[in-house]
């Protein structure tokens, strides 16, 4: 293992992960619900009375992130290596995992670690540990 | 309606530190789970800033019945570390892997003027709509 120091970026990433934490601390302490987002998306597929509005505002946040951003200063360069069909095929993967896993790294790795979850910090190591053999068997073997 | 603002809000403080923390770029999370190539270690302090804001608020929030603006506060029951689990967790780290994107960062791309972002969360959908076909036909939901 080599550390990738002219991507490594220590300061904004743990600046844009305080963020993320805020927004999960302001979530569960006055709606009492958590910022996981496979859930709060998933929950939209499963429509219950009176369960949909705070789910489509959260949502609407984000999604509008961006167009707000930018109206500060230009959006963050992105690559996107992925081709049509392995696009295609993560997004199922990920689409089905994440339901019946019941978490993703919002609502497992973020909400369930800093909730001390023995159940969330399982699901965290699965995922992880799939996402670093993955990686290693389509770019090094 | 605070009540929608909080979580509107939440939501947007929410794509703003993926946006800041470079999350959102999967090339930059693929540096992250490339172990064995050029390492960049930037997710796992983005995680780790998110549970230090966050874990005295889950403390507080264990502590409450209900949440600040009335509502129950809802944490996860579940407990069971079962196989639904870690499969599901299994193939969602390999979706992770091949692409770059999760569910969070996949929707904040939608508008930052990504098109391979669609596709993914068109899929995405796809597979959470698989799953509650599956579900449904196992145990019909109450009506």
């Amino acid at each position: 293992m080599s550390i990738d120091w002219q991507h490594f970026t220590p300061w904004t990433a743990l600046a844009g992960g305080m963020l993320i934490g805020l927004a999960a601390a302001l979530l569960i302490l006055f709606n009492g619900r958590i910022a996981g987002i496979s859930g709060i998306l998933g929950g939209l597929l499963r429509p219950r009375r009176g369960d949909l509005g705070w789910r489509i505002a959260f949502l609407a946040g984000l999604v509008a992130t961006p167009l707000l951003y930018r109206l500060w200063q230009a959006l963050p360069a992105v690559r996107i290596d992925a081709g049509t069909p392995a696009l295609i095929v993560a997004g199922l993967l990920v689409g089905v995992g994440v339901r019946y896993g019941a978490g993703c790294t919002s609502g497992h790795g973020v909400c369930g670690l800093s909730r001390l979850s023995p159940r969330s910090l399982a699901a965290t190591c699965a995922f992880m540990a799939a996402g670093f053999l993955t990686v290693y068997l389509l770019r090094h073997v | 309606m605070s009540k929608l603002i909080l979580s509107l809000l939440s939501g947007f403080v929410f794509g703003l530190g993926l946006l800041v923390s470079g999350m959102g770029n999967p090339a930059k999370v693929l540096g992250f789970l490339d172990l064995a190539g050029a390492w960049d270690p930037s997710l796992a302090l983005v995680m780790g800033g998110a549970i230090g804001v966050a874990m005295p608020a889950f403390w507080l929030a264990r502590r409450r019945a209900t949440a600040l603006l009335g509502e129950p506060m809802q944490l996860p029951a579940a407990r069971r570390i079962d196989r639904r689990l870690l499969l599901g967790s299994l193939a969602f780290g390999a979706g992770w892997g091949i692409a770059g994107f999760c569910p969070g960062p996949a929707l904040v791309s939608l508008l930052a003027g990504q098109p391979k972002a669609w596709l993914f969360v068109g899929a995405m959908l796809a597979g959470m709509a698989v799953f509650e076909v599956l579900e449904r036909r196992k145990a019909p939901a109450p009506a």
